[in-house]
Formats: structure tokens, C-alpha cells, sequence
């Protein structure tokens, strides 16, 4: 009897997010920027020759004098905004998941991602996902993460994010789930239980790969053991972050589903 | 400083009757693993005393493989002679069970023996499965995992089981081995606390304070005391949002459903008091070698004020918890484990002070400013669940008293503005322990550089030492026990798979 009252003495918790922006989501330091110094051109090209040397994961590239970050590959470990307060800054965000790999590269995308092909592949998400209507079972599988994606994942059905609200729910089963939430530097040993667990899921099903270890490997990339992330299932949104926020990961969710305008071309 | 750690060398055929001589001192086996030299391989056992690491070396010959067993001597050596018969090949003769633990190798792969000159090309892992070890008529085996439900890491339990009871429970963590031993290798200094943070997600503190302990060992470089305070801080949040985590699991198996929300209400709140100090919610970038990156000064008042109320809403709700007789009766009994069984087997952190051992390295061994900051040692005799959570809650007291306290000690120092938060490492060749007390116990670092460069790094995270004992967690309890006794351990996956 005593918890009924005691769960009563605080009030609603709950973030309004998405209708509303929430303050700490949006506080949240998230990613790296580029500096408009970064951007460099023609004429006046950034030096930026030692700048890749920074970054642990080799998310720092230079082409024609131009800086390239891919934040999938992006620990936030800060030391580029450290060394060089110039040309990097954090910066703090929820809607940070996007529906294509290369859209996680700034402040262009790869040479391979034209208009066209990204509006069919958004096109053939958006179809997919339609049969999903209100009411979306989730499962995840942790392909070698290092513990903390899972934290996070799991804040989601506290009280202060509530992804029941949304018409997100968590299954045990593979059986059940149309969306599936896959961490980690794809370990090889989990190769064989994930595609299991994906084949197992009822059609249509997505896919969203949690922090920038699903994405690239991130610091545990090409090990004997591992691979550049998770790669053995096909991916529909990307969620950078070592870990991402809970924020970041429901942005990440929503954005699957089709319930969130899609992201831009980064700038 | 290092000297105090340099290896006594032994001959392999006797390294197990030495570190048996040595645990009769009142001391545990705290690590055995393999460093490869050239095409040499030397073991090297820790022993942990009363006060003092000792550590023994035994060098196998090129291309020797095969030596007397330690497990045949001490019984808890087990884990980590299977690990390195995993990763380096070795063949301990006399193991009583040498079945694949963090990697499967199928017959003929080479093992990746991580610090060895040249990195191993990918492995596939074995897919063969291994075999049940219980034999009787009614016997069968069920496998849970890797997948299971829930948002839990990677991990396959074998229950051998005749219906109700657990003889025996195989632990294979194999499944997310992600070879991290190798990652370190050839990375800068500088770069090896950014993996060390992430070989245990959920103790990213714990373990990149150990990795630095170990550095600044090295170097003989002393780390400014106020940023010994700040590690501080970081460390027992990082205690508090793992002991919680643990809480929150044994309520959510107990049914406690209001207890659940509010204790995940408490542990968000947590973890957003950690980013907000330091842009991380599990405090990673704050530790780094030679000092902290995250200064504790001017608003170390404001964190008073946040958290505040979060203990009293914590403590609270502990106590309505810990009166809960619905909930007290799944925890009472179940997944006992004797004081004698954790003696023997050098348990570590919670699990040791749950059965009565009083086994903590802050005070132990103390590190930083620990030996300075005072808190009472938390020790239940019981051995079951409930003596594990009662240790916890007795913790998270102790872990906001220390906060206060090292709170209090930065306040007084900002008037010494001069002070650095960190200074430099220099470049050093060498060999060197380093050591903290995470949430689940002991981490344990060792590191060796040549050239300014990591060539070994072994993390000896409290999660491998302690899985090894989960099969002896299940004398008397059955299946509708499994989560309860899981939860009571407050393992991570990703220590024990490497």
C-alpha cells in the first residue's frame, strides 16, 4: 500500500518530446561541428594538413582543403575540440539519427549518395513501415557493445521518456518485433545469433543501429574479432554517440517509423 | 613506484605450487595472463595480499606451449587459464576443463595472442557447440542466450538442469568478444584511456582511473590532489547509478512495479546530474593520464543542491524498499554463496562483501585520495541476494558521504588558484600495475609500453573474476531464482568477453 501513495509524490516526469523540444534533450552535447573556418575553399583552403592526426578513430579527413568529419566514426572524445577550438565545436542536439549512412559525414556526403537514390530509399522506408500503424514492438541484440548502449536503451521505458506513450513497446521475442535496436562493434560471434534474430522477425521489420560502435566499429573497429560495426543486417537509421542519449536514440526510433520529418543534408 | 611490482621469476613447472604458497598468506589470486615476447610467451600471476600486490613470472621457452596446469593447484585460476588457452594457445596440462571461454577456436586457427609483434588476421569463431558437462537420466540442457529478453549484453547460460534445480551452469560470454587486448596495442598513452572507458561501459570511471593509476605508476608522476578529488566524484557516481541499476533489476524481477519507476526515475535523474558535470552521462573524458579534463570548482555548490534531494528521494525509497516484505522474500536465501566458497575463489567487490569478506581495494590498497577520505567498509555475512543488496544500499550512503567530502576538500583548495588539474605524463618504457574499486569490484590494469606506445595492456575487469562464479551461486534455487541471483551479481558482459 505505502508504494501507491509514494508513486504519487512526484508528479509527471514525462518529456513532451516530440510535440514539444525538451530543454535537456536539446542540452544534451551530442556531436562535433564543424567551424565555419573549417570549411575552408578554393582560395582560401583551411590548413588543415595535421588535423586528421587528432582524431583516435580516424573520423577526420581533409579533401581539397576541405575538412570532412564522419560522425559515425565519431567517439566524442573531444580531443579535436581541444587541440583545435578553431575549426571544432560540440554541439549539443537530440535530432541527431538519420535514414542514410553517408548523411552522418559533414559537411558532405560520400560521392555515392545522390537526390534521387535517397528519395527511394526513404520512399521504400516510408511504404514499409506504413503497415506499422500505432503500435511498434521493439527488440534489440547487443553485437559486442561495451554495455553503456544498453543503459541508454533501456532508459527509454523510464518514466521520463515513456516510449509506451508513443505505441512502442518492448517484446521478448524476436517473433514479435517489427523494429529491431542492434549495438556494438559487430562482434563476429554475434554474426550467426543476429541473422537468426532477423530472420525470425515478421515482415515488414526495421532496423536502427545504436552508437557509433554499430556504425563504424568506432575505437574497436578490425580487431581479430570484430568488423566495422554492425554490417551483416541491412541498416535503415543511424544513431552516432558513444553512447547516444536516450533523446537521441527515440529521435532515432521515431525517425524509423516514419513519425519525424526527415533530416537534411548536413551542414 | 614500479619497483615496488617487479615480478619474481619462477620455472612454469612450479608457478602453480608458488602462487598456492603465496595465496596461504592471506591473499587471493587476482590475475593470470599471458604476455607474449618475441616468440616467447611468459605467464604472469598476480597475487593480491592484505596491503600489497605480488607478482610471479614464468617464461615458456619458443614455441613451447604446453606447461603443468595452476587450476590443478588453485581452483581459481580456472577462467584465466582458459582465456589464455584461448587467445595465446597455451596448453595448461591437468586443466580439468578446458573448453572455449571468450574465444572458439575451430582446430588449426591460430590463436591472436594480442601484444604479439605481428596483429592476427580476422577469426572466425568456432560454430561448433561445445558439449554438456552434467551426465545422468533425465538431464537436459537449456539454453538461454546470447539473445534474450529484455535490453540486457550479449551472454549464453547453459542450464543443466534435471527440471527444477541448476547442478551446473555453463557461462559463455564468448558470443562478444570483441578483442579489445589487441585494440590497445600500438595506440598512444593518451589514446588507451578512451579504450579503457569503453572495455566496461558502465564502469568507464573505474577502469580509466586503474588504466591511468597504472601510467602514472610508469612515468612516477603524481597526480594534482584536487584532481585526485575529482576522480573521486566521478567514481562514486559512477558506484551509486551502477548500485541503482542493480536495485532497479531485483525490483523489476520482484514484481515491485512503483519501486521500479521511482528507482529509474532516480537513476535518469543520475545520470543526467553526471553529464551535466562533465558532458558524459557515464563520465567519460574526465579521467586522463597525469589528471582530469573536468573541472570541479565553482560549481561544485550547485552539485551540492542537485544532489540533495536526489539522496533523500534515494534513501527513501530504499528503506520503503528494504521493508517491502514481497520483496524481501525473493531476495532472502536465494543465490547463496558461502564466505569459505568466495575465500577460496578471491571474490571481488559487492559479491565478496555479501559473504562476509571484506574485500575492497579502496581501502585495501588505497589509490588517489581514497587514503585520505574516510568511509565505513560495507560487510554482510549471509552470502544470499538480499546480503548483496544490503551492501549496495550501504554503499550508495557511503558513496554520497565521500562525495560530500571530497566536495568539501575542493572548496577549501580553489583558494590555491595556481594548482594544476593535470600534468604531463612523459614518455616512459616499462611495465607498471595500476588498480581502482569499480561497481563491481576490483579493476585491475596492466600495462607495458616501449617507445612511447602501448605494446601490452591487460584489463582485468571485476565482471571476468566474478562470472566465474556464478555456477556456484545456485545450490538450492531454481529456475524463477535466475534473475534474482543475475541482478545480485551486477555483472557486465562486455568486462568479462574482453
Amino acid at each position: 500500500m505505502p508504494w501507491i501513495a509514494r508513486g504519487l509524490r512526484d508528479g509527471f516526469v514525462t518529456t513532451r518530446y516530440p510535440r514539444r523540444p525538451d530543454d535537456y534533450g536539446e542540452g544534451f552535447r551530442a556531436s562535433i561541428a564543424l567551424r565555419r573556418e573549417a570549411l575552408g575553399d578554393a582560395e582560401r583552403p583551411t590548413d588543415a594538413s595535421e588535423v586528421p592526426d587528432l582524431c583516435p578513430t580516424g573520423a577526420i579527413g581533409v579533401r581539397a582543403g576541405q575538412i570532412r568529419l564522419d560522425r559515425g566514426r565519431c567517439i566524442l572524445c573531444g580531443r579535436c575540440v581541444a587541440v583545435r577550438p578553431d575549426l571544432f565545436r560540440f554541439d549539443a542536439a537530440i535530432e541527431i539519427a538519420v535514414d542514410h549512412r553517408d548523411l552522418l559525414v559533414v559537411p558532405a556526403p560520400g560521392e555515392d549518395l545522390d537526390d534521387a537514390a535517397l528519395e527511394a530509399r526513404r520512399r521504400e522506408l516510408a511504404t514499409r513501415v506504413r503497415a506499422l500503424g500505432r503500435s511498434v514492438h521493439v527488440r534489440h541484440v547487443d553485437c559486442g557493445s561495451d554495455g553503456s548502449e544498453e543503459w541508454e536503451i533501456a532508459a527509454l521505458w523510464n518514466p521520463f521518456y515513456d516510449l509506451q506513450r508513443l505505441g512502442v513497446y518492448l517484446t521478448a521475442s524476436p517473433r514479435h518485433a517489427d523494429l529491431l535496436l542492434v549495438t556494438g562493434a559487430g562482434a563476429a560471434g554475434m554474426h550467426e545469433p543476429l541473422e537468426h534474430a532477423y530472420a525470425a522477425m515478421a515482415q515488414p521489420r526495421v532496423v536502427v543501429a545504436v552508437g557509433t560502435d554499430a556504425a563504424s566499429g568506432g575505437l574497436f573497429a578490425m580487431t581479430y574479432a570484430t568488423r566495422s560495426g554492425v554490417t551483416h543486417v541491412p541498416i535503415d537509421v543511424y544513431v552516432p554517440g558513444s553512447p547516444p542519449s536516450p533523446f537521441s536514440i527515440l529521435h532515432g526510433i521515431l525517425l524509423a517509423l516514419g513519425l519525424m520529418s526527415r533530416p537534411g543534408r548536413p551542414t | 613506484m614500479s619497483n615496488e611490482h617487479r615480478g619474481m621469476l619462477v620455472a612454469p613447472e612450479v608457478l602453480g605450487q608458488t602462487i598456492a604458497g603465496a595465496l596461504d598468506d592471506k591473499g587471493r589470486l587476482a590475475a593470470l595472463f599471458a604476455d607474449p615476447v618475441a616468440t616467447q610467451t611468459r605467464l604472469v600471476a598476480v597475487v593480491a595480499g592484505p596491503n600489497a600486490l605480488t607478482v610471479l613470472e614464468a617464461n615458456l621457452g619458443d614455441g613451447e606451449r604446453a606447461y603443468p596446469s595452476v587450476t590443478a593447484v588453485v581452483p581459481g585460476a580456472d577462467w584465466y587459464e582458459r582465456e589464455i588457452h584461448d587467445l595465446y594457445g597455451l596448453l595448461p596440462d591437468g586443466h580439468p576443463d578446458l573448453d572455449p571461454l571468450v574465444l572458439p577456436r575451430d582446430p588449426g586457427v591460430l590463436p591472436p595472442r594480442p601484444g604479439a609483434l605481428e596483429p592476427s588476421p580476422p577469426i572466425a569463431p568456432s560454430a561448433t557447440p561445445l558439449r554438456p558437462l552434467v551426465h545422468g537420466e533425465g538431464l537436459f540442457t537449456l539454453p538461454y542466450g546470447p539473445v534474450r529478453s529484455g535490453i540486457v549484453e550479449a551472454i549464453e547460460y547453459v542450464l543443466e538442469t534435471p527440471g527444477e534445480d541448476f547442478p551446473r551452469i555453463q557461462t559463455r560470454p564468448h558470443y562478444k568478444h570483441r578483442g579489445v587486448e589487441a585494440a590497445f596495442v600500438g595506440r598512444s598513452v593518451a589514446d588507451g584511456v578512451l579504450l579503457a572507458e569503453r572495455v566496461e561501459g558502465v564502469a568507464s570511471v573505474a577502469h580509466a582511473i586503474a588504466y591511468c593509476e597504472a601510467v602514472e605508476r610508469l612515468a612516477s608522476v603524481e597526480v594534482p590532489p584536487r584532481a585526485q578529488l575529482v576522480r573521486v566524484v566521478h567514481a562514486e557516481l559512477e558506484r551509486i547509478a551502477n548500485h541503482l541499476d542493480s536495485t532497479i533489476h531485483h525490483a523489476e524481477a520482484a514484481g515491485q512495479a512503483v519501486a521500479h519507476a521511482r528507482l529509474t526515475v532516480h537513476k535518469e535523474r543520475l545520470m543526467r546530474l553526471r553529464a551535466a558535470l562533465c558532458g558524459s552521462r557515464f563520465g567519460r573524458g574526465v579521467v586522463v593520464p597525469g589528471g582530469v579534463r573536468a573541472r570541479l570548482g565553482r560549481d561544485s555548490g550547485a552539485l551540492l543542491e542537485a544532489l540533495d534531494p536526489l539522496v533523500q528521494a534515494i534513501e527513501d525509497d530504499l528503506r520503503l524498499l528494504m521493508a517491502t516484505p514481497s520483496f524481501l522474500d525473493r531476495l532472502r536465501g536465494t543465490g547463496i554463496l558461502p564466505g569459505t566458497v568466495m575465500v577460496a575463489r578471491g571474490g571481488l567487490g559487492p559479491l565478496a562483501r555479501g559473504s562476509g569478506v571484506p574485500e575492497d581495494v579502496r581501502a585495501a590498497r588505497p589509490y588517489g585520495a581514497y587514503g585520505r577520505l574516510g568511509f565505513p567498509p560495507a560487510v554482510f555475512d549471509d552470502g544470499d541476494a538480499l546480503a548483496r543488496q544490503r551492501v549496495r544500499n550501504e554503499e550508495m550512503a557511503s558513496s554520497f558521504h565521500l562525495i560530500r567530502q571530497a566536495l568539501d576538500e575542493l572548496a577549501e583548495l580553489r583558494e590555491n588558484l595556481t594548482e594544476a588539474w593535470e600534468v604531463a605524463v612523459p614518455a616512459c618504457d616499462g611495465e607498471a600495475f595500476g588498480w581502482a574499486e569499480a561497481p563491481q569490484g576490483e579493476v585491475l590494469y596492466f600495462v607495458r609500453a616501449r617507445n612511447g606506445c602501448l605494446a601490452r595492456v591487460k584489463p582485468r575487469s571485476a565482471s571476468f573474476h566474478n562470472l566465474a562464479l556464478f555456477t556456484a551461486a545456485f545450490p538450492k534455487d531454481i529456475t524463477t531464482d535466475f534473475a534474482f541471483i543475475e541482478a545480485s551479481f551486477g555483472l557486465s558482459t562486455a568486462g568479462a568477453a574482453g
